[in-house]
């Protein structure tokens, strides 16, 4: 495209529907440095590259 | 929902509903600002009215076109249904091993480690009577999540010892794994007790406001002399075994309405050596002096787009630094279940005070009408009524996150800020906590646009 620069080519969507709680929590108060669900990792998927690459 | 901005010459758009983040040419932005959903594939009329070449406007047009239809732009808006499950596991606790502190700090909410209480040190019983109660109240999760707070928790070393060995052979019998996380202002750093925590400790952070004037104003001795001479030495030498070990930590400072200039202290931080840093505004009354008010807000969104452009111009030249704030994994970020559910207070969350009792999270640890119970006989009554509340308080039920372009970012703030600075009601935002949110996340956005170059 001429216009327009997309950065990221995987959305919300592409990501698996777990929901399965076993990410950190996220505390967003400045003594608990502030974690936002967005800088938090996803655990599920790490453990489902792990078992791919087995 | 679209959301449209400028950094640093750049512009931007967040498609909010799928979270695909677009850079664009000038053209293709004041295009998109005229546009609602749903689009045709025949360029709008109106477009031809901007003061651009009419094939430039059809060809930018026709590739925007392309993003709707692809749902990248103005996709659509979706729900994600809640578990409705009466029994709500529990993943993480507070422990507040010491409500007690060495160090008056100017905006410290623990009121210098008292919390409206007496000083009180956490009896290593009670610290492994709140892991059983955490074991068993974990369900299925594995991976779960002990925190070390004060006050200092320093102050309470035979404590935070006993809890750690105590906890990891519970964990190991259950088939469970709990991560420790300890924070600290450093005071009571000595060789051991670093060799100590770099071993036990999941993640460490590391209280310190930044430049040596802003961090001794704010942070203190009661007997006087500088903290900031007292902890750095120590502070660096931790940083450095995590940072070579590939461990977690962070540095992290406040930032009050004396310090309006705080990507100095970010980069002062940075320039001592440390990676991983956090700097973030206080959250305190409007009156108090401290406190971020909203006549300084678009003082403090120039200083963020001051930071993000200085870390965009530092991490291309490949120094290692990251700010905490400007965090945000695009690609492999959670899932929407985690986007939607916010921070767990009072459900996946909870704090445990030095006697024992449980409350929704750190900053409700005395507030007596949000008691849950305690550790030996458990949840009391008002606790199921509460904790489901906690548990309906989201981006979906608080009437300003459904129209916010960052709530799938945010995950919908923080409760006890809205409790405690909003009158009380938890489904109402803190503004000033949200308006800084949205100026960071679009300051991380660009960020990532910049680093993708
Ligand atoms: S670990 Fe991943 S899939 Fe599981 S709740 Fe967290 S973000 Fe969602
Ligand atoms: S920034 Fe405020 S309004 Fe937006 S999602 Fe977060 S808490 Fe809600
Ligand atoms: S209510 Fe606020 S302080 Fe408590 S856990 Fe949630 S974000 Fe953190």
């Amino acid at each position: 495209m001429k216009n327009i620069k997309t950065i990221n080519k995987k959305t919300y969507s592409d990501t698996t529907f777990a929901g399965c709680g076993e990410c950190r929590s996220s505390c967003q108060s400045a003594c608990k440095t502030s974690c936002t669900v967005a800088n938090q990792q996803c655990e599920n998927k790490k453990r489902l590259n792990k078992d791919n690459n087995k | 929902m679209l959301h449209t901005f400028e950094i640093g010459g750049e512009y931007l758009a967040l498609d909010v509903n799928s979270g695909a983040l677009h850079s664009f040419y000038k053209l293709a932005y004041d295009i998109c600002k005229l546009l609602t959903p749903p689009l045709t594939k025949e360029t709008p009329e109106i477009l031809y009215n901007l003061e651009y070449d009419k094939n430039e406007v059809k060809l930018a047009y026709s590739e925007l076109y392309s993003l709707y239809e692809q749902k990248l732009l103005f996709s659509p808006d979706f729900i994600v249904d809640l578990p409705k499950n009466s029994v709500i596991p529990i993943k993480a606790l507070c422990l507040h091993v010491a409500h007690d502190c060495n160090m008056r700090c100017g905006y410290c909410f623990a009121d210098a480690g008292e919390y409206c209480g007496k000083r009180e040190i956490m009896a290593p019983e009670v610290g492994m009577k709140a892991i059983d109660f955490l074991i068993e109240h974990s369900a299925k999760i594995e991976n779960l999540e002990v925190d070390f707070f004060g006050g200092e928790p320093l102050m309470a070393m035979d404590t935070v010892k006993a809890v750690t060995e105590y906890g990891k052979k519970r964990a190991a019998e259950a088939g469970k794994h709990i991560n420790f996380t300890l924070t600290t202002n450093g005071a009571l750093l000595d060789d051991e007790t670093i060799e100590y925590l770099d071993r036990e400790m999941f993640n460490l952070v590391l209280s310190v406001d930044g430049r040596k004037s802003v961090n001794d104003f704010m942070r203190r001795f009661p007997e006087g002399g500088s903290t900031y001479d007292k902890i750095m030495p120590q502070f660096k030498k931790l940083a450095e075994m995590r940072q070579q070990n590939g461990k977690s930590y962070y540095v992290r400072g406040t930032f009050t309405a004396k310090n309006l200039d705080f990507s100095s202290d970010v980069f002062h931080l940075a320039d001592c050596g440390f990676e991983e840093i956090s700097v973030e505004p206080v959250a305190l009354e409007n009156n108090h002096p401290l406190a971020i008010k909203e006549e300084m807000l678009p003082r403090i969104y120039k200083e963020y787009e001051k930071l993000a452009i200085e870390l965009a111009k530092r991490k291309s030249s490949g120094d290692k630094i990251n700010f905490f704030h400007f965090n945000v994994d695009l690609e492999a970020g959670p899932c929407v279940y985690k986007r939607v559910k916010g921070c767990g207070a009072g459900c996946e969350y909870l704090a445990v005070t030095p006697p024992g009792a449980l409350f929704p999270c750190h900053q409700f640890a005395g507030m007596d009408n949000y008691k849950l119970g305690n550790i030996y006989d458990g949840f009391n009554d008002e606790s199921a009524q509460l904790r489901k509340k906690f548990k309906s308080t989201n981006i979906y039920t608080k009437p300003e996150c459904q129209n916010c372009f960052a709530k799938f970012f945010c995950g919908g703030g923080c409760v006890a800020a809205s409790v405690k600075y909003e009158g009380g009601d938890m489904s109402k935002c803190y503004h000033i906590g949200c308006e800084l949110e949205r100026k960071r996340l679009e300051c991380a956005l660009y960020l990532q646009a910049k680093l993708a170059e």
